[in-house]
């Protein structure tokens, strides 16, 4: 059994969860990336994508977040996600009203770098659709 | 003299007055409770952020392409008071000591020559300042007939903020507030928002002094540039959100008094009723007995 450590993932609203956890995946703007125990400290901004953590006990946690970033430090590992809602609760509607959204985004972008950074966030939007669509 | 009648009219009043502050109580106390859950849930994530920018912001300290939020323009010519006050009034001295306290910060700001805008947040803060300082309101934003503010709600006052900050409108953005302490004391305060002011950091938790071996992704640069805007966008979420639980507190210590004053004047009322009401049994009273004795 792998070492835990402690894990909180926090939305503006409130904290969802703060649990000891063994392993934790994290859609971070570079690539999704792991997180074990003793991990050396990172700090990193995330994409739209979901949050997966493995807590002690062996149950699983799954979140869909949107913007915010993880900071892992020596005492543990925070993400802080600007909206988060349980995989459990996120319904295709909900998932074709942020495409529709982020659709205007690319519409309404100012210059060439937002648009790029807006298109980005519709491809992985879409791709998430997909994945829902699939399970 | 004010008849029986009349009296018992006035009573009667009173009495629903009374119903109507009672009941005003009532709801704000239930709301209090909601809006202080609220106003607590949301500490976790303001505190880690400001943690985590601090440890950042150190990093900068001093450096030439520290981002501009957190250094400043490097003037203090331009004052912008982001005023947030409640979209209601019956609340005893909420909104006129966010909005005192904003006025005095203004006089100030003007006696030193420096030019302020003002952004008011909830319609009884635009209806105080409106007179007297009307000229330097450049924004009003409502949010009216929101049962709970959500982060998204605020996003918006967040975005407006940082648009006239990129576009060189001011310099320096205070943000005011009443910060709850409890249900009777609410302290109206004043908050530099940008440049963003850190805590000193001594207290790093644990002494993990090993902060400055942070890996970053993307850059420490582009962090710190996504980071900024979103601060203050929490920082006005938190204090619309203080102030949704101040604003309920301030509410239910009024209608405490009003409904107590309330009860003071019936009980007044009441006694003086009673009064001329036996004055007038009296004299009835002698006038049969006069007109016995007068046969």
């Amino acid at each position: 059994m792998a070492e835990a450590f402690q894990f909180e993932l926090v939305s503006p609203e409130r904290l969802l969860l703060s649990a000891k956890v063994t392993d934790v995946t994290v859609p971070g703007s570079e690539g999704e990336f792991g997180v074990g125990a003793g991990h050396s400290p990172l700090l990193s901004t995330m994409r739209p994508g979901v949050v997966k953590a493995l807590s002690e006990d062996g149950s699983r946690h799954e979140y869909f977040v949107r913007g915010g970033f993880a900071d892992v430090s020596v005492s543990g590992m925070t993400v802080l996600a600007e909206q988060a809602i349980p995989m459990a609760d996120l319904n295709a509607g909900y998932i074709a009203q942020q495409i529709q959204d982020a659709s205007e985004d690319v519409a309404d972008a100012k210059d060439e770098d937002a648009r790029q950074a807006a298109r980005l966030v519709l491809s992985r939007l879409q791709e998430l659709q997909a994945a829902i669509k699939a399970s | 003299m004010a008849s029986l009648k009349d009296l018992k009219n006035r009573i009667a009043s009173v009495k629903a007055t009374q119903k109507i502050t009672k009941a005003m109580k009532m709801v704000a106390a239930a709301k209090l409770r909601r809006a202080q859950d609220a106003a607590e849930a949301s500490r976790p994530y303001a505190e880690r952020m400001g943690t985590v920018l601090g440890n950042l912001a150190a990093g900068f300290e001093g450096r030439d392409d520290a981002p501009k939020l957190m250094t400043g323009t490097g003037q203090d010519q331009i004052h912008l008071l982001l005023v947030c006050t409640a979209e209601r009034g019956l609340c005893g001295g909420f909104n006129s000591s966010i909005a005192r306290l904003a006025r005095e910060h203004a006089d100030r700001l003007l006696s030193e020559g420096k030019t302020i805008k003002i952004v008011t947040v909830g319609k009884k803060g635009h209806d105080a300042l409106k007179r007297g300082y009307g000229q330097y309101i450049v924004e009003n934003i409502e949010l009216r007939g929101l049962k709970s503010v959500e982060f998204s709600d605020t996003k918006h006052i967040g975005d407006l903020v940082m648009e006239m900050f990129q576009e060189e409108k001011y310099d320096i953005c205070t943000l005011f507030y009443a910060q709850f302490q409890s249900v009777i004391s609410q302290v109206p305060t004043a908050r530099q928002l940008i440049p963003a002011q850190f805590e000193a950091k001594d207290e790093a938790q644990d002494g993990s002094t090993e902060d400055a071996l942070y890996e970053y992704e993307p850059g420490e640069q582009e962090i710190l540039e996504t980071l900024l805007p979103r601060n203050v966008a929490i920082q006005i979420y938190s204090a619309i959100l203080e102030n949704g639980a101040s604003e309920q507190g301030a509410r239910m210590a009024a209608m405490d008094s009003a409904t107590r004053n309330a009860g003071e004047m019936i009980d007044k009322l009441t006694t003086t009723y009673n009064r001329q009401r036996q004055a007038q049994i009296t004299t009835e009273l002698i006038e049969i007995i006069a007109g016995a004795e007068a046969l």
